[in-house]
């Protein structure tokens, strides 16, 4: 169930190039950028699909040094209140160098519960969660040891963060938002985002008992598959638009409202805090997964953000929703120049943040009262992309002097 | 004149009777005692004083309630001297029927026990018990050996049952003739037609607002959605049932729509009934029923398996479980065509002393059940409720779908007033169909059975939920299930066997059910 090789040989005029030949537009992986995109040169329609420097992203501890970085210059410039939009990621502690500063914040909070992270690993592999300062003691003299015998090898990077304890759980499940962004560019920031998504659920019932067993408190799909409980027909998967609905019966259309709009803050804030490390380059562009967890206040927190979002479908219905985000993902790259560039919307894509805030077309006004923006995001709504399409590319067709 | 005047009074009698043992009544009694306090109540005036009290604090309201929801489920009776089995089921044929369905499916349940020689009930050792109390909330993480149980019956083995229903007095010979139905079903029950059904789902046409097709993103709010928004909430602070039950014909909005269906079936969230939820709960700890295996197995193999229902597990086992051991339902077998099936303590066959009912509550599960449940989680979260919920929706609605009865919401009404529509306002579309040896209600019977449940997207499934309390009546189904074929028709004319057919309606879960009613009754030109 490949998606990506489904969606491109799909598009109507793209040839698959073999080997060594020429290509216009390449999806590659976060390996062959690192090793060849210095000295590659590219023509200037020619797409790709990361950026170099991504990583100041989506590793752990290079997002929490920008994160607080830009937090600080926001302190400084705009005042505590508006720093504090930036509180959305659990206090992280880069190990071993920031090692003393977590024990600090460790012994200020007695008996949390924290979680410890490799920087640059996938899928839920090397983690774990403790209580005790005794747990990785033990651990730090583990991975010491065993990079001792293996001579030269470097003690991996890991995180300390502080564990959420009271997730939002539904049928007594604990679970996690899976969303996607696109970035076309960074100088200026131009970001789109997708109004379909998933929540994923863990298999077993949350309970902080049990912090030994991954299977509870990891919600990762891999992680899920390996669990004894996985029943593969099960998909353990809900639609955003579902989880949309349950929340607004539950909670009122409000509360979903200011949830939604504290996610948008998360994605524009997140990119802020990069868009002046991230080599800039029009070549590129990335679509990124972003992790969201919510807890029980109806706070969503940042986990994490991959480039590399997995594009494998596990499910007929997130084999739909990986293609249609795919195809959307091509046209909005516009290697076929169809359009005008100043679209809000072209399928399931919205068009968040350009360079500034987006307004919305039909001037909605704001449900909180605040007299808050109104963004042109709509997350979890209905999604119908088809239709849309069908009426961007006629107008644009309309538009052009010359047919194609 | 009289007669009404006569079948007035007998109505406000057995209403009155019903209500005088229920809480409520006691309720009203405290309060006209407390009430003697206050200084507006004159000796004098008594009864007009303590009326107007009642009036004021809101009492009457929920008096009202109580007999709106009374008049609702309770069949009106046609005859001062019609004995209590008129009430369950007019038709003599109909009772022969369910009674004979019954006894098969006490049969397969008995010989079921005996091959596994496992009790119908037994209690449970304290060890077990103390387990069973702290796996409460996660009784989904267990996985018992539930392979040699079987579901007593599938809704097709029932569908076979009401193929074979015949009318004794409706001489038809064994040969085909123009009095033979097309369809599978040959009893001759009165069902509506289209302009009848335009009629009863007045709201539903196209000069009135629906929640379902004017809250789409293209439809402005202020055009309908705001106002309808403005008025559930008014109906909501009144508290009234009899409005609700108006209101909610139109769609009821996301964030409304808990409160109103408990206003509307009529539950209320005293102390005493969450009391009765947790001795319903004891009674599952103590107690062991061969029943809970069933209900174990149901749930694994449909809700566990749905895509959306699978998050819900636990509450399922939390209400299904106490569901069987609820005396309370026995209550409306007094209006339901089938009985609770008996069962005698061991070595007492026969003595009448020792008969209990099995299970408690009567009603025996079967493949599918569980799915009754299932998108009521989407509302309640707290068990209690969601309990309650379920049970008022069961005891006045989802028995009839699976009991044999004359009554216009029973399964076989359903399934004839679907055969009739198809065949009226389809002809070559059921002509081809039934050529083929694709009988459309072998496809929709399922759908029917559980009331879309599982087949809709949830949103859509409570749409037409809503529509179901709104009008007091399941029909909603069967013209549903027409309106599906009628949009299919166009792929359904080009299959050439039942598979093909079933396959083009295998999935409905993108269907939206407001506009296909919409077109179905009002837009198709008959």
């Amino acid at each position: 169930m490949n998606t990506l090789v489904d969606v491109l040989h799909h598009r109507p005029g793209w040839v698959e190039v073999k080997e060594e030949g020429e290509w216009d537009f390449y999806w590659c992986d976060v390996s062959w950028l690192r090793e060849n995109f210095d000295h590659t040169y590219m023509d200037e329609h020619v797409r790709i699909s990361h950026f170099r420097n991504h990583y100041e992203l989506t590793r752990k501890n290079y997002m929490v040094k920008n994160l607080k970085r830009f937090r600080k210059q926001l302190e400084r410039e705009a005042g505590k209140l508006e720093a504090a939009k930036c509180d959305f990621f659990p206090k992280t502690f880069e190990m071993p160098c920031e090692y003393h500063l977590f024990v600090e914040e460790f012994r200020k909070n007695p008996g949390i519960t924290w979680i410890m992270k490799p920087v640059a690993r996938s899928q839920g592999k090397g983690i774990f969660l403790f209580r005790r300062l005794k747990d990785i003691m033990d651990w730090k003299k583990d991975t010491r040891s065993s990079a001792d015998q293996k001579g030269d090898i470097p003690v991996e990077n890991y995180v300390a963060q502080r564990y959420i304890e009271n997730p939002y759980l539904i049928g007594g499940r604990k679970f996690d938002l899976r969303i996607y962004v696109l970035v076309m560019s960074y100088m200026p920031l131009r970001a789109w985002l997708y109004r379909d998504g998933f929540a994923r659920f863990s298999n077993t019932r949350f309970t902080l008992n049990s912090i030994d067993d991954q299977y509870v408190h990891l919600t990762n799909v891999a992680v899920q598959k390996t669990s004894p409980d996985y029943h593969p027909k099960k998909g353990c998967k809900w639609m955003l638009q579902r989880f949309r609905q349950y929340l607004a019966s539950k909670h009122g259309p409000k509360a979903v409202e200011t949830l939604f709009g504290d996610m948008d803050n998360i994605f524009i804030r997140s990119l802020q805090s990069v868009q002046k490390v991230i080599i800039s380059d029009k070549h590129c562009f990335e679509l990124y997964g972003y992790d969201i967890l919510i807890d029980q206040d109806l706070k969503p927190w940042l986990l994490e953000v991959n480039a590399s979002p997995s594009l494998t479908a596990s499910s007929q219905e997130d084999y739909e929703l990986k293609t249609c985000l795919l195809e959307d993902t091509l046209h909005i790259v516009d290697m076929e120049a169809r359009l005008t560039g100043r679209e809000k919307r072209v399928g399931g894509f919205d068009l968040m943040w350009n360079d500034g805030p987006v307004s919305r077309e039909d001037g909605a006004h704001d449900l909180s009262g605040l007299g808050n923006f109104v963004t042109n995001t709509h997350l979890g709504c209905v999604n119908d992309r088809k239709k849309q399409l069908r009426q961007l590319f006629r107008s644009l067709q309309g538009q052009k002097k010359t047919p194609n | 004149m009289l007669q009404e005047e006569s079948d007035l009074a007998l109505i406000i009698a057995q209403i009155v009777q019903k209500l005088k043992g229920s809480t409520l009544y006691a309720q009203l009694e405290r309060q006209a005692w407390a009430s003697l306090q206050r200084p507006e109540i004159k000796l004098e005036s008594l009864k007009e004083d303590i009326k107007e009290f009642f009036k004021i604090s809101g009492w009457e309201k929920k008096l009202q309630n109580a007999v709106y929801s009374e008049l609702n489920v309770f069949p009106l009776p046609s005859h001062p001297a019609a004995p209590p089995e008129h009430l369950k089921e007019p038709l003599v044929y109909m009772r022969k029927a369910q009674g004979s369905w019954e006894k098969r499916i006490l049969k397969s349940l008995n010989s079921m026990c005996t091959e596994l020689s496992i009790p119908l009930a037994r209690k449970r050792p304290v060890g077990e018990q103390k387990e069973l109390l702290n796996k409460w909330n996660e009784m989904g993480t267990d996985e018992p050996d539930l392979s040699l149980f079987r579901p007593v019956y599938a809704p097709k083995d029932f569908l076979e049952v009401l193929i074979n229903l015949r009318n004794p007095n409706y001489e038809n010979g064994d040969s085909h003739s123009f009095r033979t139905h097309l369809g599978l079903i040959q009893v001759p029950l009165k069902v509506k037609d289209i302009p009848e059904l335009k009629e009863f789902f007045v709201e539903l046409g196209l000069t009135a607002g629906q929640l379902g097709i004017d809250d789409s993103t293209q439809v402005p709010p202020e055009l309908f959605e705001n106002e309808h928004v403005r008025i559930g909430q008014k109906v909501l602070s009144e508290q009234d049932s009899a409005a609700a039950q108006q209101y909610i014909r139109q769609g009821s909005p996301t964030a409304l729509r808990a409160e109103l269906w408990a206003l509307i079936l009529n539950t209320s969230s005293q102390p005493e009934d969450i009391l009765y939820y947790e001795q319903l709960k004891t009674n599952v700890i103590q107690h062991d029923l061969l029943v809970d295996s069933l209900i174990y197995k149901d749930v694994k193999l449909t809700a566990s398996n749905d895509d959306y229902y699978f998050v819900f597990e636990d509450y399922l086992y939390q209400v299904l479980l106490c569901f069987s051991r609820d005396t309370s339902v026995l209550g409306h077998f007094a209006y339901n065509s089938a009985s609770p099936p008996k069962s005698y303590i061991r070595g007492k066959l026969g003595l009448e002393e020792y008969a209990v009912f099995y299970p408690p509550n009567g009603v025996i599960p079967f493949h599918g059940f569980s799915m009754y449940v299932a998108p009521l989680c989407f509302l309640y979260h707290e068990p209690s409720k969601l309990y309650q919920i379920f049970r008022e929706m069961y005891v006045r609605f989802f028995f009839r779908l699976h009991s044999i009865s004359s009554h216009p919401s029973g399964i076989v009404s359903l399934c004839l007033l679907f055969e009739t529509l198809l065949q009226t306002y389809l002809p070559q579309l059921f002509y081809h169909l039934r050529e083929i040896g694709a009988q459309p209600l072998r496809i929709s019977f399922k759908w029917m059975v559980r009331a879309f449940s599982g087949y809709l997207a949830t949103d859509q499934l409570l749409l037409l939920w809503d529509r179901i309390l709104g009008y007091n009546s399941l029909e909603i189904l069967a013209v549903l299930a027409a309106a599906v074929f009628a949009f299919r028709a166009v792929n359904l004319m080009e299959v050439t066997s039942l598979a093909a057919a079933e396959a083009v309606l295998a999935d409905l879960s993108t269907l939206k059910v407001m506009p296909l009613l919409q077109i179905f009754l009002f837009a198709t030109v008959t």
